[in-house]
Order: structure tokens, then C-alpha cells, then sequence
């Protein structure tokens, strides 16, 4: 059997751990730039808040019903997110994090009563961490996904186990089948235009058949809802193969030297990631745009190869600075621009070649020390020329919660009296 | 921007740690003795037992100055730890993180200072109580 955990309203529940007032009080949390609504609690949902909607469209109706609005906080959610995962490794020898707010756990060989289990592991991450998490349990991952729903939606106790056929053919036929994972919006189509409608359509479906018209992950869909689990856990997560920075500007940006230094600045950020997971980067991908709701719409993109395997945030950010010229044009109003770091591979299986150029260990100890200084004093510490020296990630952030688990003056204040 | 890089509790193993030497450095001759480098003492391994259910905490107020709980010190809060009788616990009340006294076999949460009744447990601990404060940390120069 496997199990999957996730958090409740993830975010929305990170802001009430620190806050004991919210708990049980209608919260929501918004996107970076307090663009859009991405997280509410259970009370703010229960008031008819529809999620991902933009934050001005629902701004009366928050304050009617007095509800408590957030600025994302990633920092804060990312250590309470480590926190429940350590948690849950408790629970099984073998796991895989699939997000910053879901883990898949083996149980194989666990001996007691699952619904006994599951009611200990939601237990326990409320009792460690405060947070309120769902438990699904199930032979398959897609079917442990399909319990998780139930234990949200249906299970008051949010633990449920689908552990015989007659279970989870009870909520497949009442489960549309665009709420089967990794069914998608295009596959619902084409599985609607083969007659299949319910998630239990699709599991008595012929896999053979349903693969002849789209693809083989979806005769594996197939089998994992019929209890044969055909994806593994994937204890190890794979580095990334791309890593992407882009923003929104708060303000439009109209001259060149804006834009190159907002391209800079997103491009140390990425490399910076790039160094965290050990890779080099081949080459970049820059994008920059006018706002789609503007009649002088303006977009473009282009990919730019690197010299050699790097990563060297000095190089990067001089090849995006290029891109960037190449792609301006002016008089527009640019609304967003973002970078990419294609092409990406693992240091360690890196062989160089003879006859090309590359990275200097000289390189390799500034961006070293550079990282460093970063993360010992705080990011933004040592910066490049290039990223220029005003408006450094100007982030609309007006409701920002402290940092409780980041920043000494920023701890939680305990009374005494 | 942040000031300060904390080293939370769960990252442990990624923290800063001093070197305990058992023999005194000198400038000349290496000493046989810095083979036996005993290893690295780590504060935070020594003071946090659950990384994954630790988090630090102001002391706000002088009401515990009798347990020595004073303004300004440093909370280790466990919400792992055994809740012992008599242990010094923040407890969630009206909505705000508070430091009580434990007292189980009563069923109740005392405060230090007699303005504020104790609070009744029965039934309600879960709810109540947040956590043990397993150590506080003052400074003693200015």
C-alpha cells in the first residue's frame, strides 16, 4: 500500500502555525506582486472565494467577511514544508516528495490497521508542526490520489483508505474524469469523445484500446486506477533540466537599461540556482512582453548558445544582456521578462573537450565565494555591476507576514505575564 | 532583506561547528596529538533534540523572571517534547502565543503572575498547548 500526504491549504495553514487568532478564521494568501488568490483557508473557501482569481476582483467581498490577506511568503512555507517532510520520513523507509506540499510513502510492511495509520501521521504533523494535512491511502499512486480527494472532500477525519475494489469504484463513479491525475484538459476531450466520462469509465475501459488513441501513460492511468500500481516512488529527485526566473513588473518598463537590468538580476538568480544543484548551463532563453490587454502588443524570444558549459553568473549574465538588446524594441511598454537556463548538465558527468574553451577554476572560487557571502549575510549582499542598483526585486508585497523561521528580530513573540 | 542566515533545525547537518581540539595548537612542531581530534562540538545538535518540530521564539515580559525566564531571551520551543509536570509550555490563549506552567496533575495552566487565573486542561490539551520550551538562552554582557 502506499500513502499520500499532502497540507491542507498549505499556504493559507503556514500563515495560521505563528498566528493562533486565524485559526479557524477565513485566510487567504496571494501570488508574488499580490496578483492573484493562491491559497485559502478552509473558512475563506466555505464564503464562495474562488482560488487563482485576481486579488482586486474579490478585494470587497475579502473585506466584508473580514478576511485576513498575505503576500506570499515562500521563505516561510519552504521551512515549514521541510519540517512536515521530516516528519513524514518518519513513516516509511521509502518516500518521494513530489511537492513543497505533498509526499508519497511506502507502507509496504506496515502491519497496523491503515485507517489507524493514517489518523497517527495526520496526528503527528499537527501535533509537530501545525499543520493540518489529508492522508490517502491506496495500492496505486493514482488511486492514492483519488483517496486523498475523498479524505478531503468526503472524510471528516481527512483520512481515507481505498483498500478494496468496491471502494474505489464507489468514488470512481462519481468522480469526473478530468480529476484522475495526469488526465488533463486535452485528454478529457479525447477520452469524452470515447464515450468515457467518469474516472470509472476510464478504469473499465480496454487500455489496449484507449492507448490506440492517446498514449501510454494513460493505459498506465488505466491500470493504477484498477489497483495494479505501474509508476514507482522516485525516492531521488532529479536536478533540473531547465531553470526558469521571469516577473511581472509592478510598473511597465520602457527604456533598455531597465529591462538589461532586470534580465541581469534574474539571471544571477538563476544561476545561483544552477550552482545549487551542480550543473552547467548551454545555453539561455530571454523573453520579454507588452501587456496582452494593450493593442500595441509586442512579444519576443530567443535562445542564446553559451561559449562553453558554465556556470559563471558573469558570463550568463553578459550572453542574457545581449539577448536582451537583440530583442528590444522601443516605444513599449514592456509588462514582463524572464530568462531561462536551457540545456543543463550535471557537473559530475561533464567531460571536457580539448579543443573548446572552459570554465576557469578561477570562475569556479569567485562564484564560490560569491554564494557564500550570499547566504551567510543575506541575498543581495555582493551583486553585479550589471543588476543595477535601484529597484532590486521590487516585489509588491504589502500584507508580507514576518519571517518567523528566517530572521532573528522577525521570531515569534511569546507573552509572559 | 534578511541580515542574518539562520541555521533552522532541520538543517543540522549543514550547520557551523567549532573544532574541539585536545591539544593546544602550537607553532612548531605539529603535535601527535591533533590525530585525535575528538570532533566538532554543534550547539544546535547539544540544544535541539526534534529539528522537525523546534522552532525559536522571543520572551516577551518578566512574568517567569522566577524560573528564570526573563524579557528578551531566546525560546527553544519543542512541540515534540514530553509535556512533564511542572515544564514551562507556550500555550495558543484568546488567540496568542503564551508562556504557562504546566501543571497536570492539577488539569491546569498557571501563570506566573496572580492577575491571570489558571486555565483548565481537562479535554483540552491538544488545543491548548503548543509546546515545551526546553531551553532559554539570555546574553549576559550588553
Amino acid at each position: 500500500m502506499l500513502a499520500l500526504v499532502d497540507c491542507n491549504s498549505c499556504y493559507a495553514s503556514c500563515e495560521q502555525i505563528f498566528r493562533p487568532d486565524l485559526r479557524n478564521r477565513p485566510v487567504v494568501v496571494l501570488s508574488n506582486n499580490d496578483g492573484c488568490i493562491i491559497a485559502r483557508s478552509k473558512q475563506a473557501k466555505q464564503l464562495g472565494i474562488p482560488d487563482l482569481d485576481p486579488y482586486f476582483k474579490q478585494e470587497t467581498l475579502l473585506k466584508r467577511h473580514k478576511v485576513t490577506v498575505f503576500s506570499a511568503n515562500f521563505r516561510l512555507y519552504g521551512d515549514v514544508s521541510a519540517q512536515v517532510m521530516a516528519n513524514l520520513s518518519g513513516f516509511s523507509p521509502r518516500v518521494e516528495q513530489y511537492s513543497i506540499d505533498e509526499m508519497f510513502l511506502d507502507l509496504q510492511g506496515i502491519n497496523e490497521d491503515m485507517n489507524d495509520y493514517g489518523s497517527r501521521i495526520r496526528d503527528c504533523i499537527w501535533r509537530h508542526v501545525r499543520m493540518p494535512v489529508g492522508v490517502g491511502i491506496a495500492p496505486s499512486k493514482t488511486l492514492t490520489k483519488l483517496a486523498n480527494y475523498a479524505a478531503k472532500k468526503i472524510k471528516t477525519s481527512n483520512v481515507a483508505v481505498l483498500d478494496t475494489p468496491y471502494k474505489w469504484q464507489w468514488l470512481q463513479k462519481r468522480l469526473p474524469v478530468n480529476q484522475v491525475w495526469g488526465i488533463g484538459r486535452r485528454l478529457t476531450c479525447r477520452l469524452e469523445q470515447l464515450g468515457i466520462r467518469t474516472a470509472y469509465d476510464l478504469a473499465c475501459a480496454d487500455p489496449k484500446w484507449v492507448r490506440r488513441f492517446t498514449s501510454v501513460n494513460v493505459e498506465k492511468t488505466i491500470e493504477e486506477l484498477n489497483g495494479q500500481p505501474c509508476l514507482e516512488l522516485e525516492e531521488v529527485t532529479a536536478p533540473k533540466k531547465e531553470i526558469f526566473v521571469t516577473r511581472s513588473f509592478s510598473k511597465r518598463v520602457e527604456r533598455l537599461d531597465d529591462l538589461l537590468a532586470h534580465i541581469s538580476r534574474y539571471t544571477a538568480a538563476a544561476a545561483e540556482k544552477l550552482r545549487v544543484q551542480n550543473s552547467y548551463c548551454q545555453s539561455l532563453y530571454v523573453f520579454a512582453h507588452t501587456s496582452r490587454f494593450n493593442d500595441n502588443y509586442y512579444s519576443n524570444s530567443t535562445v542564446m548558445p553559451l561559449p562553453y558549459p558554465t556556470s559563471d553568473s558573469s558570463l550568463m549574465i553578459r550572453f542574457a544582456r545581449e539577448a536582451m538588446k537583440k530583442l528590444y524594441k522601443p516605444c513599449y511598454r514592456y509588462s514582463k521578462c524572464g530568462m531561462g537556463l536551457l540545456d543543463l548538465r550535471d557537473r559530475g558527468f561533464y567531460q571536457s573537450d580539448m579543443f573548446l574553451a572552459e570554465q576557469s577554476p578561477r570562475s569556479d572560487a569567485l562564484m564560490t565565494m560569491l554564494d557564500k557571502v550570499n547566504r551567510r549575510y543575506g541575498r543581495d549582499t555582493l551583486t553585479f555591476g550589471a543588476e543595477g542598483l535601484t529597484g532590486r526585486w521590487t516585489m509588491k508585497q504589502q500584507r508580507l507576514s514576518p519571517a518567523y523561521t528566517s530572521a532573528w528580530h522577525e521570531l515569534p513573540l511569546i507573552h509572559c505575564r | 532583506m534578511a541580515l542574518f542566515r539562520i541555521t533552522k533545525p532541520q538543517e543540522l547537518a549543514a550547520s557551523l561547528s567549532l573544532p574541539l581540539y585536545s591539544s593546544r595548537v602550537s607553532a612548531g612542531f605539529p603535535s601527535p596529538a591533533d590525530d585525535f581530534i575528538e570532533r566538532s562540538l554543534d550547539l544546535n545538535e547539544f540544544l535541539i533534540k526534534h529539528p522537525a518540530s523546534t522552532f525559536f521564539a522571543w520572551a516577551q515580559g518578566e512574568s517567569l523572571k522566577g524560573i528564570g525566564i526573563h524579557d528578551g531571551d531566546l525560546l527553544i520551543v519543542d512541540r515534540a517534547a514530553e509535556r512533564q509536570q511542572g515544564v514551562v509550555v507556550v500555550a495558543a490563549i484568546d488567540g496568542e502565543l503564551t508562556c504557562k506552567i504546566l501543571d497536570l496533575r492539577g488539569g491546569k495552566l498557571l501563570a506566573a503572575n496572580p492577575d491571570y487565573p489558571p486555565i483548565d486542561l481537562r479535554g483540552r490539551e491538544d488545543l491548548l498547548v503548543e509546546g515545551v520550551v526546553i531551553y532559554s538562552i539570555r546574553k549576559h554582557t550588553r
